[in-house]
């Protein structure tokens, strides 16, 4: 094929499940590509001499080695090349923000649609999974050293994972009942099916990786007590769980809710299923979602599948400065989900009962860019009017995990509480201690994550070999 | 070797209010007063949280005190030694800020008793002279006074109903105590219903007495992630499963801590009916 006729291949879509049935269950929106589909697209890769892709994937994944396998109908073979440097192709495959990453920087970008490399990814860790032919690497022999590995979201599992690969003995301790941190608690389902997480979960254990689950570490142990258990080396991927509020009069009232709560309760604790599963859920008929990011986004899909009848997403700025996903924006507004752009919350209003009954709010308009390099939010005077919602979920961010800070107290935090590390490996202020993920960087993405994760376990690595080799062992 | 959280004991030990030794032993090492776990019956349990009353390190076990109050607690109820809990996670929360005070007075009401319990006894460890109110609406629902006396200066108990001892509420005993014995009084701890910690806080606070309260809102996560927690103490926002669970009782504001406490009444109503009717179903007249 010359290259003309592979530029002249239009970029293939999904098939989805049409927004009127999807709002009425939980299954997943996309539903993936089939094998003729697969390799159509994998003909528009032009397979650059110096591929740009690779550059723009926080884990260096081989993509033109991988779409080229699928090209020739290798399927298997392509999703093993992806798990060399990347050990959650279906996740990531779903939930990366590619058309920042990777499809950013394809260089089809420039004339037109990059190719649909998240979506060839997906093809592939889908196709090895139902394929049953998840195959373990072959593992070098054990070295001797331990290390324990805090929490277990895209980070922690995927410094785990490479860690394992390089025959070093991993204990990855998680506070919650569930391993996979917000890919379990704040994703949804229609997003990311458990079952296919859990796929990748057991594709890290099965490279060796010991998961502890009721072990919030800061509390259950130190970090100096992992060290006394014989852990020589600590990869702390704890994350920035913890939700922020609007600081608003009312913010306390039955109804109104933490996306993280809200979330939690449906995800990890399958609350959607309630009484099935015991863990109670309120859903309100009118509810705002406060924020523009893709965890308000899901706070919102997920409301209207609980079957909320009004649905409304409340940002201050507008739809250009949305942080969500294209893709999930679209998909929002394609299941009814309401934006009101320019509009900010200033006072929740609660019934006697100390439920919300209505929300005050004030309209914005744009000013100067800030720091952020979006324009800035300014309220209009006398512009406030009120919102008629029975339940607001307050999705505005979240900030640094506390149990570590709380309880270590010779490890170097930022004024903000986020670990202090060594950009390039991840070191922190504490020997044999290293960070990555959002406790170092806030809240990000599931993929910087997952770079930061893998770029301390090299770091690691060298640090456990070189210990190794001063213990003469 | 018993299981990771694994029931090694149990026993009613009032009406609908049971002890439970569990097998935790990195808990029950590490625990301190002032302590909570979180706990899951089964794979599609809630998660509920219940304060550490004890630890037996050397046995590896943890000790449990709760009542009846609807589907997870009586699910627990009728579990048997010998069989495991899915899941227990702790110690969590803030351990108790313990000091010499004084005279430091313990009021502890119902089931909140247990969780009195290990704070009385570390304010007694560290030197307070220790006098303790312990009241229930009955005499039957009385608990753990023996415990109580053993390491109180002085015990008084009270009943709503008079069935025993001081007739009245905890309160009306310890303002006898305030107004007419005269007893001068360092701080209060109170641990009970959230209505009878406001009651405590709001006989205290013309006094000028310290009273730190424990307080019990619905938790999902427990390690300061969901926010359901969250209690306004003074101007601030307080998550009571990380800066808590205890604070200054003058300061919370404990109306809304009470319609918090409400929030999903109505469910767990539903579900711990459902409940009920679907073990009579299954066990009929054997469990009568």
């Amino acid at each position: 094929m010359t290259t003309r006729e592979r530029l002249n291949i239009p970029r293939q879509p999904m098939r989805e499940q049409p927004p009127e049935e999807r709002i009425k269950n939980f299954n997943e929106v996309p539903l993936g590509y089939d094998e003729k589909t697969a390799m159509l697209e994998a003909e528009r890769c032009l397979q650059c001499k110096v591929p740009m892709c690779i550059k723009g994937c926080p884990v260096e994944v081989d993509i033109p080695a991988f779409i080229k396998l699928i090209r020739e109908g290798k399927f298997i073979e392509a999703a093993r090349k992806i798990k060399e440097t990347n050990s959650l192709p279906a996740v990531c495959g779903r939930v990366c923000p590619q058309e920042d990453q990777c499809e950013k920087t394809c260089v089809l970008a420039k004339r037109g649609r990059s190719v649909a490399i998240g979506n060839l990814e997906r093809f592939v860790a889908d196709y090895e999974r139902e394929h049953n032919a998840i195959e373990i690497p072959d593992l070098p022999p054990p070295t001797g050293m331990k290390v324990a590995v805090v929490g277990s979201g895209p980070a922690g599992i995927t410094a785990a994972g490479e860690l394992a690969k390089r025959g070093h003995k991993v204990t990855i301790f998680e506070a919650l009942h569930e391993p996979g941190g917000v890919l379990i608690y704040g994703i949804p389902e229609f997003r990311l099916p458990k079952s296919i997480l859990k796929v990748e979960i057991d594709y890290v254990r099965a490279l060796g990786v010991e998961i502890i689950t009721d072990a919030p570490i800061g509390k259950l142990y130190t970090i100096d007590e992992l060290f006394e258990m014989g852990y020589d080396a600590v990869f702390l991927g704890v994350g920035a769980g913890t939700p922020n509020f609007l600081g608003i009069s009312g913010e306390n009232l039955n109804g109104v809710l933490t996306a993280n709560e809200f979330l939690t309760r449906v995800n990890l604790m399958r609350a959607y299923r309630f009484p099935e599963y015991d863990t109670p859920i309120y859903v309100g008929n009118k509810v705002a979602v406060i924020g523009g990011g893709n965890v308000a986004m899901d706070a919102a899909r997920t409301a209207l599948r609980l079957g909320a009848e009004e649905v409304s997403i409340v940002y201050r700025r507008s739809r250009a400065e949305m942080p969500a996903r294209e893709e999930e924006i679209r998909h929002g507004e394609e299941e009814g989900v309401k934006f009101k752009f320019l509009v900010n919350p200033i006072r929740f209003i609660g019934d006697e009962n100390g439920w919300l009954k209505g929300m005050e709010c004030i309209r914005m308009e744009l000013g100067e860019p800030d720091e952020s390099g979006r324009r800035r939010p300014i309220p209009i005077e006398g512009s406030e009017f009120v919102m008629d919602v029975d339940m607001a979920v307050i999705a505005i961010g979240t900030s640094a995990q506390p149990l570590i800070r709380m309880t270590t107290p010779d490890l170097e935090f930022n004024e903000r509480g986020y670990i202090v590390v060594d950009p390039e490996t991840g070191a922190t202020s504490k020997e044999g201690v290293y960070a990555g993920g959002d406790i170092v960087t806030g809240a990000a993405t599931v993929i910087l994550a997952m770079g930061a994760g893998r770029r301390a376990a090299a770091a690691i690595h060298e640090y456990l070999m070189r210990k190794k080799a001063q213990q003469g062992k | 070797m018993p299981e990771l959280f694994e029931i090694l004991t149990k026993e009613e030990i009032a009406p609908k209010i049971y002890r439970m030794d569990i097998y935790a032993p990195a808990i029950a090492q590490k625990r301190r007063a002032g302590q909570f776990v979180i706990l899951r019956v089964y794979e599609r349990g809630e998660r509920i949280p219940l304060t550490i009353v004890d630890s037996d390190p050397e046995q590896g076990s943890v000790l449990l005190v709760f009542q009846v109050m609807g589907k997870t607690t009586a699910m627990l109820s009728d579990m048997e030694v010998g069989e495991r809990l899915a899941d227990f996670v702790g110690p969590l929360g803030s351990p108790t800020h313990i000091e010499n005070y004084g005279t430091a007075v313990c009021v502890a009401g119902g089931v909140g008793t247990a969780a009195a319990y290990p704070i009385a006894r570390a304010l007694k460890e560290a030197g307070n002279h220790l006098i303790s109110i312990v009241g229930a609406r009955t005499k039957d629902l009385l608990i753990m006074t023996q415990e109580m006396e053993a390491i109180s200066d002085r015990l008084e108990l009270t009943t709503d109903d008079g069935s025993y001892g001081f007739h009245g509420f905890v309160t009306d005993r310890l303002k006898k105590m305030i107004d007419e014995e005269k007893v001068h009084i360092d701080m209060v701890l109170a641990v009970g219903p959230a209505i009878m910690m406001k009651a405590v806080s709001d006989l205290t606070r013309p006094y000028g007495i310290k009273t730190i309260v424990s307080l019990n809102p619905i938790m999902v996560d427990g390690t300061g992630m969901c926010g359901m927690c969250r209690v306004r103490v003074g101007d601030e926002i307080k998550f009571a499963c990380v800066d808590g669970p205890e604070f200054d009782g003058h300061l919370v504001d404990f109306d809304e801590l009470m319609k918090r406490q409400r929030m999903f009444v109505e469910q767990e109503r539903k579900a711990y009916e459902e409940y009920l009717k679907d073990k009579q179903g299954k066990c009929g007249e054997g469990k009568r």
